[in-house]
């Protein structure tokens, strides 16, 4: 009965096979009939329809998200600029083209040209920008010819509008039409050739939200480039804004302080990580970057020796010299080294084994305490101090400000100086840390590197007393109508968790820096509210001698920090000028100045509106304490 | 006819070349197509003509795998395989509702699985299964298939809640014609027709997400939008009409290397084909898929055992619905579901299903002595 049926279904099986392989044939036959139909019976009527398939794709810019500073004062915008396109799918000789463009128009044929290729991947219909930010003269001699010029396109973009001059360079950056090592790169895939992007700065830093998203309008045309029909559309999203922590007024007045001297300002809210100036000097213009730069002015800015293309306040790494000295002594307070009673004897130098360390001033500076150590800035108390703490406490103190990594601001490419260690030494060099390289670590020297953004958020953090914030530039970024989106709120990175004693003893001899006789910092006193605050000379070269005459680049570091209100303290200040040779001299006036510019923009209206800069330039001349020449004198000096 | 069973290095001597030259010619002929198809496009990393040689290597490693194991092993596990897979298409629903929308994938780390693709396979074995000892004299009735519908039903929802009507259509092609196979009395089919209609109707208004219904509306009146994929049928059918005789040439399509084309090394691969080599290209492509057809049905002929041959009656269905599917929708005859050209198409899930279909294929026709 099985063996009956197996058969039985065998033999259907097979027939079924059968069957189904007729309709297999069957289903084949009509997709092969269809294929005639189509590519036999009607290709005449196919291929002109792919001849004439003209259809094009009209990018619409998006307009990028404007720049504010924090009081709504808008520091980027945009303006139309013009750009010459050409469609390829409709030049027939693209070498007569070109011709006839770069003679009327008086525009570059081989860029022209190499434009034309580095997009010849794309689809044809998609426009290929062969200029960009041409002026309206050329604007208008395109339209005039445009018969002549078959394919080619005016294309309207949106550029960057500095409205404020040269004011923050550095920090807001610039754009510019993305390069070919970008458009390789991953997370760049949805741009194209002629896109705009962020270089530097708040620019490249938060291209994500001031970019927008483009939009386009794919549109077919008929065979003399007339419309025909939109087929799709998507409209472009304008790109959010970003409100800044920097207050314009203050960041003017910080970048006029330093005259023709190169160097870095960064002025922080102790109680936020706000920064409210970030200046880096010489700027750049910004806006030349974003169309074709002239070639002189390139040259010109890479011939400055004093390097106005470099972010200064974020990537310039400076041995901080004796504003490091707050560091030290903070460690021997908090390892029981020191204490108010203890002093230790000047004698103008030190000797460890068979070195000498000399102190900046020959004749010594006698019996000093702590206090008189910061006033005066005594090397040789804290080459003592230095030898009886090692390399590693000294560096756990700073490492409990964060000092030796980048402290995360928000810009790319930002520096983390260097605090260095046995370990570091260890591996860095291979070699074991020798107890005499000690002593110049704990005067800031040696190895020991900071950034100016690093000493404002050490000086801040001595100010409140250990809480370490995250140094941030951005406050808020909103969209197109204004409406809040995000807000960055103040962000505590560490605390050192040192006591309050320790800090209140650092603090009176930061005080007396700029308040008491023989104090070095002097040149920043103001009268109506108490600063503190630390000068400091950081050593480019081992050369002491010859005082006059040493070249430009040869010459030391000017630096100084600084706090105010002494009591209650708001804004911390910190201040670099590149061979400005003497903190005291060089940096604290500006520093001065600076906090002067804070302090009256609080005042009530006295003088009127606090935006009226210029104004009280002219006052703080009259303001300025009389003690320039005294200071100069109390300088401390570079160190071996 | 009867030989006593082989050793396994016997095994070789009967490889079915036949099998081999046809899926061979196809996956090189595709590869080259991708190469032009994707002429245009901005690539970064691994060009996609190689990436899919490698795919094709990869799938026919896994052939021989499963051409080696003996298919009646298969038998035995259908049920787990089945009842695994079920739960694979469940885990991909709630991970897919989790991030807050449709996916077909399982992120399993260093490789990434489609439930809903391996269920094309699993359909067939579930299927050849459980017809292989259900026996029904004179056709099977409507009673006879409430145990296989309900074996369809529960994937085939779990895959349209994805939502993947492409595969859902072909796990549903792929049983429906193993159940014609087996044999149907008039009266099954004629109350399958009576049930179908009206539950379409339904299924149109509560189940089908309004982009398929637009397909299949743009389908009977592709005029209806341009912007959707109406659209993309016109320019397909302009690329494949605009081919003519011999067509314009490897790499010298227009609507190819202009981008008109949507997917076109995926979905649309077989437009690009038919633009550059023209109807006698498309003939040479159809007759070779043709005869892989008739070949894997003349296997499942000459198969001495039930499961052997509806094993291999599946596999060819599988095969001959994509083919006919995709191809149909380049050529404007079915509405545009995203289905891939066997071989053909760029894309590893779609090679790899495909090559485990063809190793089952050539285990069936090897042991085709060894009843």
């Amino acid at each position: 009965m099985k063996e009956r049926r197996f058969v039985r279904e065998v033999v259907e099986s097979q027939s079924r096979v059968l069957l189904l392989s007729f309709c297999v044939g069957a289903v084949f036959l009509l997709l092969i009939l269809r294929l005639w139909h189509l590519q036999i019976l009607n290709q005449e009527d196919y291929r002109s329809m792919s001849e004439n398939n003209r259809l094009r794709f009209v990018p619409v810019a998006a307009s990028r998200g404007a720049i504010l500073d924090r009081n709504g004062e808008v520091l980027v915008s945009n303006r139309p600029s013009f750009s010459l396109a050409v469609i390829p799918q409709e030049v027939k000789d693209k070498e007569e083209l070109l011709s006839k463009l770069s003679s009327l128009l008086e525009l570059d044929r081989a860029e022209m040209s190499a434009r034309w290729e580095k997009s010849s991947g794309r689809a044809k219909y998609y426009p290929i920008v062969l200029a960009s930010n041409i002026s309206r003269d050329q604007v208008e001699m395109v339209e005039e010819n445009r018969l002549m010029l078959p394919g080619v396109e005016i294309e309207m973009k949106p550029v960057r509008e500095y409205s404020s001059g040269i004011l923050a360079a550095h920090l807001l950056g610039y754009i510019g039409e993305i390069s070919e090592n970008e458009l390789n790169s991953k997370g760049f895939e949805d741009f194209n050739p002629g896109d705009y992007i962020g270089k530097i700065g708040i620019e490249r830093a938060l291209d994500n939200e001031l970019h927008g998203a483009d939009g386009g309008r794919q549109l077919e045309v008929d065979a003399r480039g007339r419309v025909l029909r939109t087929i799709s559309e998507t409209f472009p999203t304008v790109g959010n804004s970003v409100v800044l922590t920097i207050d314009a007024a203050l960041q003017k007045q910080a970048e006029r302080s330093f005259g023709e001297q190169a160097g870095a300002a960064v002025v922080m809210d102790v109680n936020s990580g706000e920064i409210l100036a970030f200046v880096s000097n010489p700027a750049f213009d910004p806006s030349l970057f974003s169309g074709k730069l002239p070639a002189e002015t390139w040259k010109e800015y890479l011939e400055d020796k004093r390097h106005p293309l470099e972010n200064k306040a974020l990537t310039g790494q400076y041995p901080p010299g004796s504003t490091f000295k707050i560091i030290t002594a903070l460690a021997g307070l908090q390892y029981d080294k020191i204490n108010d009673s203890s002093s230790v004897t000047c004698a103008g130098s030190y000797s460890l084994g068979t070195s000498t360390f000399k102190c900046w001033n020959k004749r010594g500076h006698g019996v000093t305490s702590l206090k008189k150590s910061l006033r005066e800035s005594c090397d040789v108390y804290y080459y003592q101090l230095g030898e009886k703490l090692g390399v590693d406490k000294i560096a756990s103190v700073a490492k409990a400000f964060k000092l030796g990594e980048p402290m995360g601001v928000g810009l790319n490419n930002e520096k983390g100086g260097l605090i260095p260690t046995a370990e570091w030494k260890q591996k860095r060099f291979g070699k074991r840390w020798y107890h005499g390289e000690t002593l110049p670590v704990a005067i800031g020297q040696g190895y020991v590197l900071m950034t100016p953004i690093q000493m404002a958020s050490m000086i801040a953090t001595v100010a409140n007393e250990g809480t370490v914030f995250r140094p941030h530039l951005v406050k808020r970024i909103v969209d197109a109508d204004g409406k809040q989106l995000k807000e960055i709120k103040p962000e505590v990175i560490g605390t050192t968790g040192f006591s309050k004693e320790s800090y209140r003893l650092v603090k009176q001899g930061l005080f007396a820096v700029i308040n008491e006789p023989g104090g070095t910092g002097g040149a920043a006193r103001m009268y109506d509210v108490k600063v503190a605050g630390k000068t400091g000379t950081s050593q480019v070269v081992k050369m002491r001698d010859s005082k006059r005459g040493i070249p430009y680049q040869f010459r030391d570091h000017a630096l100084f920090v600084a706090f105010a209100p002494f009591d209650k303290p708001e804004i911390a200040v910190a201040v670099v000028v590149e061979h400005g040779e003497h903190g005291g001299a060089a940096a604290a006036p500006i520093a001065g100045r600076i906090l002067r510019t804070y302090f009256d923009a609080k005042k009530p209206a006295r003088r009127g509106a606090p935006g009226s800069s210029g104004e009280e330039d002219d006052d703080l001349e009259d303001s300025s304490p009389p003690t320039v020449k005294e200071s100069r004198i109390n300088e401390d000096a570079a160190n071996d | 006819m009867r030989m006593p069973p082989m050793i396994d290095r016997r095994l070789l001597f009967n490889i079915d070349w036949i099998l081999v030259g046809f899926v061979l010619t196809v996956s090189l002929l595709g590869i080259l197509n991708i190469y032009s198809a994707t002429t245009p496009y901005k690539i970064i990393g691994m060009a996609y003509y190689l990436k899919q040689f490698y795919w094709m290597l990869g799938g026919m490693s896994l052939a021989l795998l499963f051409s080696t194991v003996d298919y009646h092993l298969l038998e035995d596990f259908s049920y787990w395989f089945y009842g695994f897979l079920l739960v694979l298409l469940l885990v991909v629903l709630i991970m897919g509702r989790r991030s807050m929308g449709a996916t077909r994938w399982l992120h399993l780390g260093f490789f990434n699985v489609q439930p809903s693709e391996l269920m094309k396979i699993v359909i067939i074995v579930t299927f050849a299964g459980f017809f292989n000892n259900f026996h029904s004299d004179g056709g099977l009735t409507v009673k006879d298939l409430l145990i296989p519908l309900g074996l369809l039903v529960l994937p085939v929802a779990l895959i349209m809640k994805q939502p993947d009507l492409g595969t859902a259509v072909l796990v549903i092609l792929i049983a429906v014609s193993i159940t014609f196979y087996v044999g149907l009395r008039w009266t099954t089919v004629v109350t399958f027709v009576c049930i179908t209609i009206p539950l379409a109707w339904l299924g149109w208004y509560n189940f089908l997400k309004p982009y398929q219904k637009n397909r299949i509306l743009d389908f009977i009146n592709p005029e209806r939008s341009r912007l959707g994929s109406g659209y993309h049928i016109i320019q397909s059918k302009i690329a494949v009409g605009s081919g003519g005789i011999a067509g314009k040439g490897f790499v010298k399509g227009t609507q190819s290397q202009l981008r008109f084309l949507p997917e076109q090394h995926t979905d649309f691969a077989f437009s690009v084909f038919a633009e550059e080599w023209g109807f006698i290209g498309c003939l040479f492509l159809l007759l070779i898929y043709l005869s892989l057809i008739l070949w894997g049905l003349n296997i499942a002929r000459r198969c001495n055992d039930r499961f052997g041959a509806l094993l291999a009656v599946g596999v060819t269905a599988m095969l001959f619905w994509h083919i006919v599917i995709n191809v149909g929708m380049v050529i404007g005859m079915f509405p545009v579901v995203g289905v891939p050209l066997p071989f053909f198409s760029y894309g590893g899930t779609s090679m790899i299903t495909s090559m485990v279909g063809i190793g089952l294929l050539q285990n069936i026709s090897i042991r085709r002595f060894m009843f």
